[in-house]
């Protein structure tokens, strides 16, 4: 079918690690064709040139800290037909999420000598408290088979094939044998989407959360086996507050923890 | 009086964000900034109160190009606090997790960030419609190295396989040998890469730069050695902070790291493959020589060479050490956390990545200082732009512009590391 023009693509950036735009660069075997699909007119990560707007999809990475970019996420809606948060950053405040429990002056200041040339927020928000969002794509980092699916949905008008189920259903699909089950190794698994293929079972580790919570996570049953294998509650509080400290079910199980 | 500027106010091809802002006054350079705006992410601040085995996974964070270095820096210094030395198998894995991202990193930049600036292309997206198969060879050079970063991380991105002690799991021999076909093809393409990249057009411009890397006696650096410069420098990974200050200034969220007494460095590829150019292989050493190479690069538009041959180093030396790997019998080892400071220092992609961690007797973490490549080098950057310019302001706006940006990332800047790092601006009054 011919197109009378290709869709254009933008990559955003905003308070993150690049880890997940660099996935799409990561598709070795199929960023060309994906260039030949798509006009890619706004990637800086990868290119000087930039198309001007509006576009087709546009792909957000990062969280919202700083006042200049709580203004410029508007502009991104704005030159955007479809937006697209892409990993736990945009999509849960991500690791800098861990201000949100903490004073941001006491951290500038562990951080700077000069804290007064640090424009920053008080809180890490994700892109959906700023704006309205078409997709989210979990992960931390995200699954570059996720981002080509979402990708090739959003080309073809259909909705992204990206199950909520829990990290468990993964590891039963490859056959991996249930670390907290047989070793004892406490996991997350239970309560985390599925989506990185469940990696760490698969190299005799528990589950850390990076995709998040998965739908409905009973995340206060989960402590309770966690503490019955002998995990302290300081050490069930540090598991949740990770990558996706800031999304509700992983902050109310982490603050029931909380002395 | 003639005077003007150049501004970029987002730079491209760069991983992070900054601008470039240069003033221009009577011919003369009055004004370089190297803009950070590259939010603030406060992970020195939220590791206090974490525990030590998570270290390696959140610093992983900091970088999605370069995890790895994260993870190493950081199980290095923890190590150093404990007590504890990997060695063995254990430390060989390391190594080769270490070469997969230095392929996979330097790969990046040579073939998609930098060889467009040669060539006059926008991207490598455009580059590809006239160069399609030096991009495709790229693209699947840089493929091999992030293969052996998932073979033994798990995944090319922050990878899972990683800890203080070791790993959670070691691969067999077996598990290890398709790795082995695909890095004889790597260490090829990674020959012609080489080969390619001096074909390039480099402009005149070399500077007496103080390189400062690790130096290991028997091996091109990775994970130990002590810090050495050409200019005298010679401690051990402890006495860093004696010696080098991070400076706060008011146009960058990112420190300026610089040595006491002495100002900016360089650190790096070409800081690297100077003060370590013995330590190479026959085979690489020759490449680079025939790539027009002396012992010692001081032209920093020569790095894409210079990552090129490091490139070729990480192909051999990871076939070298899948050749000679036996599976070790326990895949990390043990350690009790006690109260002690730790320091660690590795050869991140960009260069040298520092380290310092404070424990309690739990293994908290009471303190930590991370320093990454990049805020090691802003200021030579800056220096640069400052001896460039002036020495072009024959050039049309545009150009001149470009080729800034260019000087820029010849030092492959990781704004998302440095911010703790770019926005360019050029000012002609």
């Amino acid at each position: 079918m011919s197109r009378k023009r290709k869709p254009k693509l933008a990559v955003w950036k905003f308070a993150s690690c690049d880890g997940c735009q660099l996935s799409l660069l990561d598709c070795e075997d199929e960023l060309l064709a994906v260039a030949g699909e798509l006009e890619i007119a706004n990637f800086l990560e990868a290119s000087r040139a930039v198309v001007k707007g509006p576009y087709d999809l546009s792909l957000v990475e990062g969280s919202i800290t700083t006042p200049h970019d709580a203004e410029r996420i508007h502009q991104v809606r704005r030159v955007s037909k479809h937006l697209v948060t892409i990993g736990a950053c945009a999509t849960a405040g991500g690791i800098q999420g861990l201000r949100n429990f903490k004073n941001v002056k006491e951290f500038t200041s562990i951080v700077y000598a000069r804290p007064e040339y640090i424009e920053t927020l008080n809180k890490s928000t994700p892109i959906a408290d700023h704006v309205f969002v078409d997709f989210e794509l979990r992960g931390c980092p995200i699954s570059k088979h996720q981002l080509v699916e979402v990708i090739s949905a959003f080309l073809h008008g259909r909705k992204p094939n990206t199950p909520p189920h829990s990290v468990c259903v993964e590891c039963k699909l490859r056959g991996t044998v249930c670390v907290m089950v047989a070793h004892g190794t406490p996991c997350l698994g239970p309560v985390t989407q599925a989506g990185c293929g469940a990696i760490c079972p698969s190299y005799h580790r528990g589950c850390y959360g990076c995709f998040g919570p998965k739908e409905t996570p009973n995340t206060e049953s989960l402590s309770g086996w966690w503490s019955h294998l002998g995990v302290q509650d300081q050490d069930i509080l540090r598991v949740f507050r990770g990558f996706n400290a800031c999304a509700e079910p992983f902050r109310k199980e982490s603050e029931a923890h909380e002395k | 009086m003639k005077s003007k500027t150049i501004k970029v106010d987002y730079l491209a091809r760069v991983e992070g964000e900054g601008a470039l802002y240069v003033r221009i006054k009577n011919s003369q350079v009055v004004d370089v900034k190297l803009k950070i705006f590259e939010p603030p992410r406060f992970f020195e601040a939220f590791l206090r109160g974490r525990a030590f085995t998570e270290a390696p996974d959140i610093t992983a964070r900091i970088c999605g190009i370069c995890p790895i270095a994260y993870q190493m820096s950081a199980m290095h210094a923890l190590e150093d606090a404990f007590g504890v030395v990997v060695d063995g198998q254990l430390r060989a894995l390391r190594r080769l997790i270490y070469c997969g991202e230095w392929i996979e990193s330097h790969t990046l930049h040579v073939y998609m960030l930098h060889a467009p600036d040669f060539l006059g292309y926008e991207s490598a997206f455009h580059m590809a419609k006239d160069h399609a198969e030096i991009v495709q060879r790229g693209l699947q050079l840089k493929k091999a190295g992030n293969e052996i970063v998932t073979l033994l991380g798990g995944r090319e991105i922050h990878p899972i396989n990683v800890r203080v002690g070791g790993f959670y799991k070691v691969p067999t021999r077996r598990e290890l040998a398709p790795l082995e076909e695909r890095l004889k093809w790597a260490r090829d393409a990674a020959l012609e890469t080489v080969r390619w990249t001096a074909t390039l057009p480099f402009p005149e411009f070399e500077l007496d730069y103080e390189f400062v890397a690790l130096q290991h006696p028997d091996e091109y650096p990775f994970n130990e050695g002590r810090l050495v410069s050409n200019q005298g420098l010679d401690i051990s990974v402890r006495e860093y902070e004696d010696h080098f200050v991070e400076e706060h200034v008011p146009h960058s969220n990112a420190l300026h790291s610089v040595l006491k007494q002495r100002g900016a460095y360089f650190v790096g590829p070409m800081a690297r493959y100077s003060l370590n150019f013995e330590k190479l292989s026959p085979l690489v050493q020759e490449a680079a020589r025939a790539a027009g190479l002396g012992a010692v690069c001081r032209n920093p538009f020569q790095s894409i060479v210079v990552r090129s041959v490091e490139v070729l180093h990480a192909c051999d030396e990871a076939l070298r050490l899948i050749a000679e790997y036996e599976m070790p019998d326990q895949p990390a080892v043990a350690m009790e956390p006690r109260a002690a400071t730790g320091y660690g220092c590795t050869e991140a992609p960009r260069g040298i990545l520092y380290h310092r961690y404070q424990l309690d007797d739990q293994g908290t973490i009471l303190d930590a200082r991370i320093i990454p490549p990049t805020s090691q080098n802003q200021k030579t950057i800056e220096n640069d732009l400052r001896q460039f310019v002036p020495k072009h302001l024959d050039l049309p706006h545009e150009t001149l512009t470009w080729q800034c940006e260019q000087t820029i990332r010849n030092y492959d800047p990781c704004i998302s590391c440095a911010t703790h790092f770019l926005k360019l601006h050029i000012e002609r009054e």
